[in-house]
């Protein structure tokens, strides 16, 4: 057997919030093994070609791995114009998106393949939505918050119709597993922010492990984007996302 | 940071991108975020779109911190050139018109 397997990969379509028809991105490993399931919830700028390369790398690694594309209400265009009407529309709102990833997680555990085990990772707004599905969605093996910010909700302003309780005060909610990533020089989460998410989790007795790293700041993952990108903390990071992976989905 | 925040401004004029038609605009959104293409960590972002038609087409702008400030610097250098210009045209244009009203009457 190959060091390294194939993988399939393609657009699907899935039936997401309210019955929605949307697509999403769909990476597996090729061959007949179970395998556990990962949703991969896209960043704020968009479904664009870091996330569907992410998809892939869960897929490389053994994992069936599903991200969908949370703007697809917004008709056709590119990634980047798309990320533009739902930023001056003021995002998308969070029932719509626990909608798409509650679907997702139901789409991979329809597939032959499927090991029962379902993760959700996400990055940036993605890292929000992932700790808020943890809080929300029942059936996830295991969490991993990628820098999210406004898990933590400082100005009460910012609260609205879209996003109408900071993720925190639905930690008590959380069952699964969490794996937190994060850079100290973030803006958003800030140090402070990540802290106080950590000490809701203590107290809570929520099984968590967060990482912090130095010399990184929001999106260090993102090699796209060479102000973000640190390359060893990424490296870092991405082992301790497959470690954890490994102990919870197998 | 990631953020919703957006400052909308209100617009009467067209915009063109490359390979475009010219479009009618009415509103620049504006936000100091991530950028989507630029390799800047931070960027301040102009989408200018036209919400009468929906707000589906944009031509949009990311530029570094720096560059915003001198544009808005230079913004505001050319409106006032060109409106110290403009009232030096239309002073003259008055006292051609009187010329030319002393001209036809020669004849």
């Amino acid at each position: 057997m190959s060091y390294y397997s194939g993988l399939t990969a393609e657009t699907i379509e899935f039936q997401g919030h309210k019955g929605d028809k949307g697509e999403a991105y769909y990476a597996r490993p090729t061959g007949n093994a179970k395998v556990g399931g990962v949703v991969v919830i896209m960043h704020m700028p968009g479904w664009d070609e870091w996330i569907i390369e992410t998809t892939r790398k869960l897929a490389h690694h053994g994992y069936a791995a599903i991200s969908p594309h949370l703007y697809f209400r917004e008709g056709t265009g590119s990634p980047d114009d798309l990320g533009a009407r739902v930023r001056a529309a003021g995002g998308v709102a969070d029932d719509t998106v626990m909608g798409d990833v509650e679907a997702c997680m139901k789409y991979l555990r329809a597939q032959p393949n499927s090991n029962g085990k379902i993760g959700v990772i996400g990055f940036c707004s993605g890292g929000r939505h992932t700790y808020l599905a943890g809080c929300r969605l029942q059936g996830i093996d295991a969490l991993v918050d990628c820098w999210g910010g406004n898990v933590v909700v400082d100005d009460p302003k910012a609260l609205n119709d879209k996003r109408p309780v900071a993720p925190i005060d639905l930690t008590e909610k959380i069952t699964a597993p969490l794996l937190g990533l994060f850079g100290n020089d973030d803006e958003n989460p800030n140090r402070d922010q990540v802290n106080r998410t950590e000490a809701m989790l203590k107290k809570l007795g929520k099984n968590h492990e967060f990482h912090r790293y130095d010399g990184a700041g929001h999106a260090f993952f993102n090699y796209s984007r060479a102000p973000a990108y640190r390359g060893d903390q990424a490296a870092d990071g991405w082992k301790k996302v497959f470690a954890f992976f490994k102990k919870h989905l197998g | 940071m990631c953020s919703y925040i957006v400052e909308k401004a209100k617009l009467f004029g067209t915009a063109k991108g490359p390979g475009s038609e010219w479009m009618k605009v009415d509103t620049a959104n504006v936000y100091y975020d991530h950028p989507y293409e630029a390799q800047l960590d931070h960027a301040l972002c102009v989408d200018f779109v036209c919400e009468a038609q929906g707000g589906r087409e944009r031509v949009a702008i990311e530029i570094s911190r720096e560059s915003a400030l001198e544009l808005i610097e230079k913004i505001k250098a050319a409106l006032a050139s060109g409106d110290d210009a403009h009232s030096k045209a239309a002073e003259a244009q008055c006292s051609l018109a009187g010329s030319q009203a002393e001209v036809a009457a020669l004849f």
